[in-house]
């Protein structure tokens, strides 16, 4: 029963300890490079990241992977015959939609959009959460109450609740809009998703800091006369930059499923401004499953799967690349 | 103990009274009630003089001031039982909100029942050998059911039990919306329990893929401790150390964390309610969103947000119970 006391806790390597635990050095590595070695030790991680980039790949180059336009009908799939909802064809290779337009071409349109919220939503939510969450943990004080509070609240209620909520209100208010665009909009939706999402990442990264700071790094950059800017910017947030990849990916992830949810009940974005977006054709699977078009529900859904699946293994593989306590051979 | 209790219970209440102000002012901004009062009754909000009448009842006046006169208005009314009615069909709220706690409680009950049991079997089935192919094959099965959301294995269920199948065979396996059929009267267990029978699978994958991650954690915590040496070298088989010391002592986060979650039961089921037509507290908050029903919306939230500090105290409280450790006072 020893392996099972000493071997690593999160499993992802499942190293024994060897030489290099004991102290027998073969060559020194960077944290960096252990890091990175560490993630390529993770397989699915790894798996991934290719896939990942697949699809990216094919979001980029939509102008040679699309084969219609996003409001584009199939022309004439077969004559006779109307070219709404047909199943999977060489013609349409994901079947066509209730307007008979081209699943697979609009599936990459939908993706395109759907990770360019992420991204936006994410790059912020994460910029923001980190200014805060660091100077909460390093100030305390009415700051760091204020911020606990706050998400104590977000935290006792149902996302989506807050989130349409937040909406309604907002979209009451006037001058909003000038800022947000309107409502139905994916910059209000970007806005929205970023007005929630910073406060998840202020606490985590709070909490990181809190630990940091009681390091002697930090102790002698304070005691060499380093103000709190250079603190932060120089020490923590260097320090941090593994949570803070990790807290990006699961933002990501966070905002394009927040986006799903709340098109699928009809809070999304207007589908009439020539766009789409996952969440708009996971909406649009709700009323194709009475009928049995079963490739409307099928490919959309499997994407968004697919999608969150690898985002998810890859902020895993990085938790594990980042986590000091995972051993690795040199 | 009792004091632990009191002291809590007694800022439970300041809690909550911020708390409900920030959703009263969130909600009357959000939904509108004047606007939504307007929609449902335009007749009587032409009125001028019915008009006012609506706003004195119910303490819509504008500004801040007057949110939050209205806001003691609105507390009052609700302390004292008299609630307003909803907006749209003007019925009272009790009634239907009970009904709709009452149907959630008891899908909820049998989605974490369902969905904990076999979490936790499956956290220890992976704990039990970390690193071992049935680990990552448990890890790997756990991240999968994170990225499948409920709307998306709801569509795909009903697809597949209802509409498929009776492509296949006839009739559908499954029902796919509502808790009885149309028309049905009275209670019925069997019945309900194969309406639910959906809604607790789309519900429990989540649950699954939580509860099977920290058990494995909390397992693994244990694994590691020094009074697993001390039992193994007081000489106790390995089943006993297994059973006495090394479970139980992993299961004390573990309900501290599902005791935390039934607070969340209360209002965590929107989307699966939402696709499922099952009339519980989800799909109240949906219809009265959707009416801007703001004298609906009002009570449902603090239903939800008392269940969640309700249940933030009774998880500190099996905390201390379960490890000795832990001194309340």
């Amino acid at each position: 029963m020893t392996d099972l006391i000493s071997s690593s806790p999160s499993g992802g390597s499942g190293a024994a300890p060897t030489d290099a635990a004991i102290g027998v050095l073969k060559e020194t590595i960077s944290p960096k490079q252990m890091a990175f070695k560490r993630y390529m030790n993770h397989r699915a991680a790894v798996v991934s990241a290719v896939a990942l980039a697949i699809i990216v790949l094919f979001v980029v180059l939509s102008p040679i992977t699309a084969r219609y336009g996003v409001n584009e009908s199939i022309f004439k799939a077969e004559a006779g015959r109307p070219n709404q909802n047909l199943p999977p064809s060489s013609q349409a290779w994901f079947g066509t939609d209730a307007n008979g337009r081209d699943l697979y071409s609009r599936l990459i349109y939908g993706t395109r959009v759907s990770l360019l919220l992420g991204l936006f939503t994410g790059v912020i939510s994460v910029t923001v959460g980190a200014l805060v969450g660091a100077i909460a943990g390093l100030k305390g004080g009415w700051i760091d109450d204020l911020l606990m509070r706050a998400t104590d609240i977000m935290l006792a209620l149902p996302l989506l609740v807050v989130l349409v909520i937040v909406r309604g209100a907002l979209r009451n208010v006037s001058w909003v809009e000038t800022i947000m665009g309107e409502s139905t909009s994916v910059r209000f939706l970007v806005v929205l998703l970023s007005l929630i999402g910073w406060m998840g990442v202020a606490r985590l990264i709070r909490g990181q800091v809190k630990q940091l700071k009681e390091r002697e790094f930090i102790e002698a950059a304070r005691a060499l006369g380093a103000s709190t800017p250079r603190i932060m910017f120089r020490h923590l947030l260097p320090n941090s930059i593994g949570q803070l990849m990790v807290a990006l990916s699961f933002a990501i992830i966070g905002a394009i499923t927040a986006e799903a949810t709340l098109s699928f009940f009809g809070y999304g974005p207007d589908a009439g401004s020539g766009m789409t977006s996952m969440g708009l054709l996971i909406r649009d699977s709700k009323s194709a499953v009475p009928a049995g078009y079963w490739w409307l529900v099928v490919y959309p859904g499997v994407l968004l799967i697919l999608v969150s699946l690898c985002i998810n293994f890859i902020g895993d593989g990085m938790r594990d690349a980042v986590d000091p306590k995972m051993q690795v051979d040199a | 103990m009792l004091r632990f209790i009191t002291r809590r219970l007694l800022w439970a209440i300041p809690t909550l009274l911020i708390l409900t102000f920030v959703v009263y002012c969130a909600l009357r901004l959000s939904t509108d009630p004047l606007a939504s009062y307007a929609r449902s009754n335009p007749r009587l909000a032409r009125n001028p003089e019915k008009r006012a009448q609506y706003i004195e009842l119910n303490g819509l006046w504008p500004g801040f001031s007057g949110y939050v006169r209205g806001y003691f208005q609105w507390l009052g009314g609700f302390l004292t039982g008299d609630w307003q009615p909803s907006i749209k069909g003007s019925r009272p709220v009790w009634p239907n909100l009970k009904d709709a706690l009452i149907n959630t409680i008891r899908l909820g009950a049998v989605a974490s029942i369902f969905g904990i049991t076999i979490g936790l079997a499956l956290g220890v089935f992976a704990g039990l050998r970390p690193g071992k192919l049935r680990d990552s094959a448990v890890n790997t099965g756990a991240l999968i059911g994170f990225s499948i959301q409920p709307f998306i294995s709801a569509v795909l269920l009903q697809l597949l039990f209802a509409v498929q199948w009776a492509k296949w065979f006839g009739k559908p396996l499954l029902p796919t919306s509502g808790m009885y059929p149309a028309g049905h009267q009275g209670f019925d267990l069997f019945l309900m329990l194969k309406f639910m029978i959906l809604p607790v699978i789309v519900v429990s994958i989540q649950t699954i893929a939580a509860y099977s991650r920290y058990m494995r954690a909390s397992l693994l915590d244990v694994m590691s401790s020094d009074y697993l040496r001390t039992a193994r070298a007081k000489g106790i088989s390995e089943r006993q150390v297994l059973v006495k010391h090394a479970l139980r002592n992993a299961m004390v986060p573990i309900v501290t964390i599902a005791a935390l979650d039934m607070g969340f039961i209360v209002g965590g089921l929107i989307i699966s309610e939402g696709i499922f037509e099952y009339p519980g507290m989800g799909k109240f908050f949906l219809t009265a969103e959707a009416n801007g029903d703001f004298p609906e919306l009002m009570p449902w939230m603090v239903i939800i947000t008392a269940s969640v500090i309700l249940f933030n105290l009774l998880a500190d409280l099996a905390y201390a119970w379960l490890d000795p450790r832990i001194r309340l006072d």
